[in-house]
């Protein structure tokens, strides 16, 4: 009966949306800021992806707002899920990998040592290029943070990743995003202002400190999603 | 252009529908995702890769993961047969 009552609920809301988007003008948009940012992100950021140029450099406040949202509901899980949160050693790494109890089946295992290294190539290709290309910290941060978990979770007895190195990365790229923006801050006199040259427009090394930004925010991401995934899969086993 | 998004919306529906109606949890997750995974080919055809990318990640790939790690802690996570279904359903009953 729930399950009706909730789909009647649903298509009553699409209905509703249905009317109200019915009468929006379709096609001319009110906003002015966007067709100015089109306009003059080439020059004044130098990145050649234009979203990114919003995200870091004309909306990089808004960006550290994410950042900071994304840890507060890290912390949270991390504190209400998890009763040792602290994975216990890490001397198994060095073992040979061998099918344990616990283990998940032959196929999972050896498909997950199949696709790790080729996730992690993903996840740093999308982070670096985030400047060039479509992507950026967010998602390879996500990618990356999967890569490690899944390894954990296929093997839940061996502990892959050290619970320490992973705040520690955390906090050091949470520190050097803010950094940055200091930095930018004392010499530019705005928070989060692109800094450096602009560099050739679409090469690798290009658009100032995006690139080095991006590289923190993805490396923060990461390591905060893949430090809460780890705790939960722990705690499951431990207890 | 239309016939495909009509196509992609239609399937969208159908595994929105199907996590309300499945039965095993495990495939309601699975239906889940599927749903993330076609709003991503959604995005794409708009023309907003960066959208599409985080769709792809956050909510095909994160979120199930999440959706399936909460399902093995609650010890809803069982993979049965439906005859075995049928014949636990009509002991219940």
């Amino acid at each position: 009966m729930t399950k009706y009552a909730s789909l009647l609920f649903i298509s009553g809301l699409a209905f509703f949306l249905m009317v109200i988007t019915g009468f929006l003008p379709l096609g001319n948009t009110p906003m002015l800021v966007g067709g100015a940012i089109l306009d003059s992100a080439k020059d004044q950021v130098g990145a050649a992806n234009v979203v990114t140029s919003v995200v870091l450099a004309y909306r990089g406040l808004d960006t550290l707002g994410e950042l900071s949202i994304l840890f507060a509901a890290a912390s949270v899980v991390g504190l209400v899920l998890t009763k040792s949160s602290f994975i216990k050693s890490t001397k198994e790494t060095d073992k040979i990998p061998k099918i344990e109890e616990n283990d998940s089946g032959f196929v999972a295992i050896n498909a997950i040592d199949l696709i790790f290294p080729l996730l992690l190539v993903v996840g740093l290709y999308i982070i670096s290029h985030g400047h060039l290309t479509p992507g950026g910290g967010f998602q390879g941060g996500v990618i990356l943070a999967i890569a490690f978990s899944m390894r954990s979770i296929v093997r839940p007895k061996q502990k892959s990743v050290d619970h320490g190195l992973v705040t520690l990365i955390e906090a050091f790229a949470g520190l050097s995003f803010i950094g940055i923006g200091l930095v930018a801050l004392f010499t530019q006199g705005n928070f989060l202002q692109p800094l450096l040259e602009h560099g050739e427009f679409g090469s690798l090394w290009s658009a100032g400190t995006i690139p080095l930004l991006y590289l923190a925010v993805g490396l923060k991401v990461g390591a905060e999603l893949a430090g809460l995934l780890l705790a939960l899969n722990t705690d499951e086993v431990d207890a | 252009m239309i016939w495909i998004v009509a196509l992609v919306v239609f399937i969208m529906l159908a595994a929105a529908i199907a996590v309300l109606m499945l039965d095993n949890m495990i495939a309601a997750v699975v239906a889940a995702s599927v749903v993330s995974l076609v709003l991503t080919v959604i995005f794409a055809l708009l023309k907003a890769p960066d959208v599409a990318m985080t769709e792809a990640a956050i909510g095909a790939g994160l979120s199930s993961l999440i959706l399936a790690i909460g399902l093995k802690r609650l010890g809803f996570w069982e993979i049965k047969d439906q005859k075995a279904d049928n014949n636990q359903g009509d002991r219940n009953d």
